[in-house]
């Protein structure tokens, strides 16, 4: 009996070590860690984007490398990054080495995701990252490249061109503004969260505006957390200010919206403001946002022939809109395309490969550059302006914007209440 | 600029005064330090936001239901959580701490890390001495001051209020006198916790929901808590006011800082206290005691 206890025992212990030494995946397959917050929606983002394509590449027998075909699994890689950084550390030393990805996809803040790029850098894992904005992320492919090589960003575009965009978008409101309500020298409120991705914007924002001769009334830079801004909207409407500049990626940009609204401030709201990216902005500020103008990667026109399609099964599957971590879409693509051209998963064969990318993708002609960044600009990805037009985030911009207007994309309206206010 | 800063201080200082006042009320009787009193006042703002959004529930059911609601898991987590420690206070404080903690966990696990909303209870602005304010921050404003009046009443006017001040001034007499202190201490713990569900009541259309909302007004209650001396509802009072027209005088005279009003109100707070170590009004709530 004794010896038969043994033999069960021995028996339980082989299976578990077994268990654990093999992966309940099994076989041969392509390990994509989707790396974010997933708690919340910058994660879901991550997740979501990459599920859609995992989901349709794996229904045509998985991606071609070689002579066989591999599925993709997807391993979800909750960064915890909003919280805690060293929880974003652990997370991707769990991905590298715990389940051995062979490819990593997502990242958000910047400050975590200089950490996750030097883990996955150290371990020769190809990360595209899908949610950082800094430039220095793909600078640092070009001060090293033997290191930083395996390093590519799809989305967003770099904030250098994020801010190209949002004076664009702010040029734009203007000659409106300007033509419309026929006021001669337009007077601008800055106001920008009090983040480090904010400060250069602020900076431009001051030296530029004068050149293109608007006034700047004022600065306020809340907390990105801050729960109320009434304060704020009563000091920007005593500055006279018609136009307010914003630069929200927090919740602050909700409060922001849904005050300015409900208190009908005579100020047409133009910029950055995540929140106001996404389908629930409508329901967060109780229909408050109305007229908000921000940033944006998607929206439902025809960007290029896959934005709509993306944009629809994107929302039949998930129930909303995609928001720019979304890009994990295209990301997974990317990757299934170069391992088929490849033939390989081998970092530094598919690293050239990935180099030569020229993908139609949902946001636009994805190309990357020799820092490995996505290319910006006519032709390429432009990112897009929406506008909340009565419940629905419309897009405004490019409108016959160096000869590019995407089909689908409306007018920008200036807020009634800002109209009735200077056509007193 | 001087009725903009009187106006939005009073309203700002009106609801930092609610949640200040419940949290001093169960310190000043009970001796809890209850940190997840914030946490509650959350609680109250998600149970509103699910009666609404998912029950389809009018918010003039959902709020005082809520509210109800929030005060019954305050009595429940008195008993389960803080009675039979209760006379460790920090361990008491700590409790509080992971109970607060959990709600944050629980909240983040069942809606996600998403910024949530809720409309307000009456839409539009009025327009006092030229200052916009929106009807719903006047509403937030009176029902402030009406529940600050009701726990006024309460405490001065009422036999439960007489109890609850005995206690306030010493547990063991007041024990001695027939009062039966652990449930004057239940009672309190269940009124403190119905303010602050009355307070996430009255913020909810005008704040974002997101589980992380209840560290701010947190360390703001704190902060007032400890400037008008703790346990003293008279300085919570009167801290909440100090504290809320720091912050918007920040707003207006400094707009590039204005992410510093939270930390110059708190600056002001150890102002305080490097001069009265007690707080403002810590000598004559020793007298009350």
């Amino acid at each position: 009996m004794k010896k038969n206890h043994f033999g069960r025992a021995l028996c339980l212990t082989v299976f578990l070590v077994a268990a654990m030494a093999f992966p309940a995946w099994g076989g041969e397959v392509i390990k994509i860690g989707v790396i974010g917050p997933m708690q919340f929606t910058q994660g879901e983002g991550h997740w979501n984007g990459a599920t859609l394509a995992a989901e349709e590449i794996n229904a045509k027998g998985g991606v071609q490398v070689g002579d066989k075909k591999l599925p993709i699994v997807l391993i979800k890689v909750d960064s915890n990054e909003f919280v805690s950084l060293p929880d974003a550390t652990n997370a991707v030393e769990l991905a590298t080495s715990r389940y051995k990805v062979n490819f990593l996809v997502g990242g958000f803040r910047t400050e975590a995701v200089f950490v996750m790029q030097d883990v996955a850098m150290d371990n020769k894992t190809i990360f595209i990252g899908c949610g950082a904005a800094h430039p220095k992320l793909c600078g640092r492919v070009k001060a090293d490249y033997d290191r930083y090589k395996y390093w590519f960003r799809v989305t967003p575009i770099n904030s250098r061109y994020l801010v190209k965009v949002d004076f664009i978008l702010l040029g734009m409101v203007a000659k409106i503004m300007a033509t419309e309500l026929k006021i001669p020298k337009l007077k601008v409120a800055i106001v920008a969260e009090k983040a480090v991705w904010c400060d250069p914007i602020v900076g431009i924002a001051q030296k530029n505006l004068p050149k293109m001769g608007m006034e700047v009334v004022g600065v306020w830079r809340p907390s990105p957390v801050a729960t109320d801004v009434t304060a704020e909207l009563s000091a920007i409407q005593s500055s006279g200010a018609h136009i307010i500049f914003t630069s929200f990626s927090s919740s602050v940009g909700i409060t922001f919206a849904k005050q300015w609204g409900e208190l009908k401030i005579p100020a047409a709201a133009v910029g950055i403001n995540v929140e106001a990216q996404k389908d629930g902005f409508w329901a967060a500020t109780g229909g408050k946002g109305n007229y908000t103008l921000t940033i944006n990667t998607y929206a439902r026109v025809k960007i290029t022939d896959k934005t709509i399609d993306f944009f629809d099964t994107y929302r039949k599957k998930f129930k909303e809109a995609p928001n720019y971590t979304a890009g994990t879409y295209d990301a997974v693509m990317i990757l299934a395309d170069a391992i088929t051209k490849a033939g390989s998963l081998d970092p530094d064969k598919l690293v050239p490969v990935i180099e030569k990318t020229d993908r139609t993708g949902a946001p636009g002609r994805m190309v990357f550059d020799q820092t490995h960044d996505i290319t910006w600009g006519p032709g390429y990805v432009t990112g897009v302006g929406t506008q909340w037009q009565n419940g629905k985030n419309m897009c405004v911009w490019p409108l016959n914007w160096n000869t590019i207007t995407y089909e689908g994309a409306v007018p920008y309206q200036l807020p009634p209440w800002v109209v009735s206010h200077y056509k007193k | 600029m001087i009725q903009n800063i009187i106006i939005n201080g009073l309203i700002n200082g009106s609801i930092y005064a609610l949640l200040a006042i419940g949290f001093s009320l169960v310190f000043g009787v009970a001796r809890i330090v209850n940190i997840a009193h914030t946490a509650f006042y959350m609680l109250a703002a998600y149970f509103i936001y699910v009666g609404c959004h998912h029950l389809g529930m009018s918010p003039y059911v959902a709020m005082p239901l809520s509210i109800i609601l929030v005060g019954l898991l305050g009595v429940l987590s008195y008993k389960l959580f803080i009675n039979p420690i209760r006379e460790h206070e920090a361990a008491v404080l700590i409790a509080t701490i992971a109970l607060a903690m959990v709600i944050q966990e629980a909240l983040l696990i069942s809606f996600g890390g998403h910024y949530l909303g809720v409309p307000p209870l009456v839409s539009g602005y009025a327009t006092i001495v030229g200052v916009k304010v929106t009807y719903q921050h006047l509403l937030a404003f009176g029902v402030a001051v009406l529940a600050l009046i009701g726990t006024w009443t309460l405490l001065m006017k009422t036999r439960l209020g007489l109890a609850l001040r005995a206690t306030a001034q010493d547990r063991e007499v007041a024990n001695l006198m027939g009062m039966n202190e652990a449930r004057v201490a239940m009672l309190t713990m269940g009124i403190s916790v119905m303010l602050a569900g009355l307070g996430g009541a009255i913020v909810v259309p005008l704040f974002v929901l997101d589980p992380h909302m209840w560290m701010h007004p947190l360390i703001m209650m704190l902060a007032i808590v400890v400037l008008g001396g703790l346990g003293s509802i008279k300085g919570s009072f009167v801290g909440a006011y100090i504290l809320a027209f720091a912050e918007v005088l920040v707003v207006f005279l400094l707009p590039m800082g204005a992410y510093l009003k939270g930390s110059v109100a708190l600056s002001i707070m150890i102002l305080v206290l490097l001069i009265r170590p007690e707080g403002l009004f810590g000598v004559a709530f020793e007298e009350e005691r």
